[in-house]
């Protein structure tokens, strides 16, 4: 049964399928190693020489020094594990929902508080082609 | 011969475990979160159960890129809080019913259900957060505890209705359990959250309100529900309400709903609440 990835058209979600596992592994395997606190003093000594024990790709490398949340999901990492890096940053994991929706904190802790994000106008690409 | 008496549904939020293992529960913010919690520990320790089948997902913990098991029965003596990246959560070591844990997997995969057995596994939130909320915070778990970890990380999770009818398999194992004992059952996660990209902060109460109609009347039309209509209307990371339908279908059809709590937000998400108890 191989349906077409449907999922596809919810807006502004990486599905982390089996093809963006597969892409990931090595990303989401760096991730889960700061899981522990030696793993992170490492890291910390010398990002480079740590970050390259991983034979993740250069432009997954890349999305790891800048920071780039969505950028990281969108090559194949996973939430759960880039929560881990952001973790290791003292990134608390609604701080790091507010950078990937471009929003400030408060502005993102306000609007959770505030009851969320609507789905009215968030199931479909078709409604966010003004974005 | 043992039977199962209960359900309980709850979300694992992690930052539930933080406000308690830092003591700001009285906080505004957190106030409402717990308040609905109090009848559940009132009506624990009125029907304190001997064993707690526990469903829960790991979130890239003790599970990593590596293993992604769909179904693992923790079959060990004892489950170590772990260290998810800043220190291990403050609270008792979790331990396990290795007798009914043999017996169930045994009679599970006879049953046609291709569990994991792990005989080694540390547990994270999602485990630990709904005993806490359940038992309060205490010195031990006052009754030992089976987990069942469920792969919703990597899509796709099993289906509902998979989900629903390992329930009914988990069911026929414990009524076949050669002791007199009273066994709980969680289904844990959700509710609608996504935590992930430009859509996260996504939260739909009306989705939520008809799962969990649907989870005490309908369960057969719930099970139904599809992986696409989890991650679209309840956020990619709501779909690990799928877990949920373990619990239910280990429950009777017909269940009285004794009581649900509902609220927005605790940190990213819906925290929902719901005990069931078997007529």
């Amino acid at each position: 049964m191989t349906n077409p990835k449907e999922y596809e058209d919810i807006p502004g979600t990486f599905v982390f399928d089996a093809d963006r596992s597969r892409q990931g592994y090595h990303l989401n395997m760096f991730c889960i190693s700061l899981r522990l606190q030696e793993s992170r003093d490492a890291f910390k000594a010398d990002p480079e020489a740590y970050l390259a024990q991983y034979p993740m790709t250069e432009e997954q490398a890349q999305a790891v020094r800048d920071r780039a949340w969505n950028g990281m999901l969108e090559l194949g990492g996973n939430i759960y594990y880039t929560a881990k890096l952001a973790a290791n940053d003292g990134i608390t994991f609604q701080e790091l929902a507010a950078k990937m929706t471009n929003m400030g904190s408060e502005d993102y802790r306000k609007m959770m508080f505030d009851g969320g994000r609507s789905i009215e106008g968030n199931r479909s690409k078709s409604e966010w082609k003004d974005k | 011969m043992a039977k199962i008496t209960a359900g309980v549904g709850c979300s694992h939020v992690p930052a539930i475990g933080v406000a308690m293992d830092t003591n700001i529960t009285d906080q505004d913010y957190w106030k409402p979160v717990f308040a609905g919690f109090e009848k559940s520990q009132e009506w624990m320790k009125d029907n304190k159960p001997d064993v707690i089948f526990l469903v829960y997902n790991d979130h890239c913990t003790a599970f990593s890129a590596e293993i992604i098991p769909t179904f693992a029965l923790g079959c060990a003596a004892e489950f170590h809080p772990a260290d998810e990246g800043w220190g291990p959560r403050p609270v008792p070591v979790v331990k396990g019913h290795q007798r009914l844990a043999s017996h169930i997997a045994q009679s599970v995969i006879l049953d046609e259900f291709d569990l994991t057995i792990m005989n080694k596994m540390e547990v994270d939130h999602g485990l630990t957060v709904p005993l806490s909320v359940m038992f309060g915070e205490v010195d031990e778990w006052p009754c030992p505890v089976i987990p069942l970890a469920v792969n919703v990380v990597q899509y796709p999770p099993p289906t509902g209705n998979r989900c629903y009818n390992l329930g009914k398999a988990i069911r026929r194992a414990v009524d076949s359990y050669d002791e007199n004992i009273n066994v709980m059952i969680f289904g844990t996660g959700g509710m609608s959250h996504q935590l992930q990209a430009e859509r996260a902060g996504l939260i739909n109460p009306e989705f939520d309100k008809r799962f969990l109609d649907l989870l005490t009347e309908d369960p057969v039309t719930g099970s139904q529900i599809s992986h696409l209509e989890y991650m679209r209307e309840a956020g990619s990371e709501g779909i690990e309400m799928v877990m949920w339908y373990v619990m239910r279908g280990a429950l009777n059809d017909d269940v009285e709903e004794i009581h649900r709590h509902y609220h927005v937000p605790a940190s990213n998400t819906a925290v929902g609440h719901i005990i069931l108890e078997n007529r």
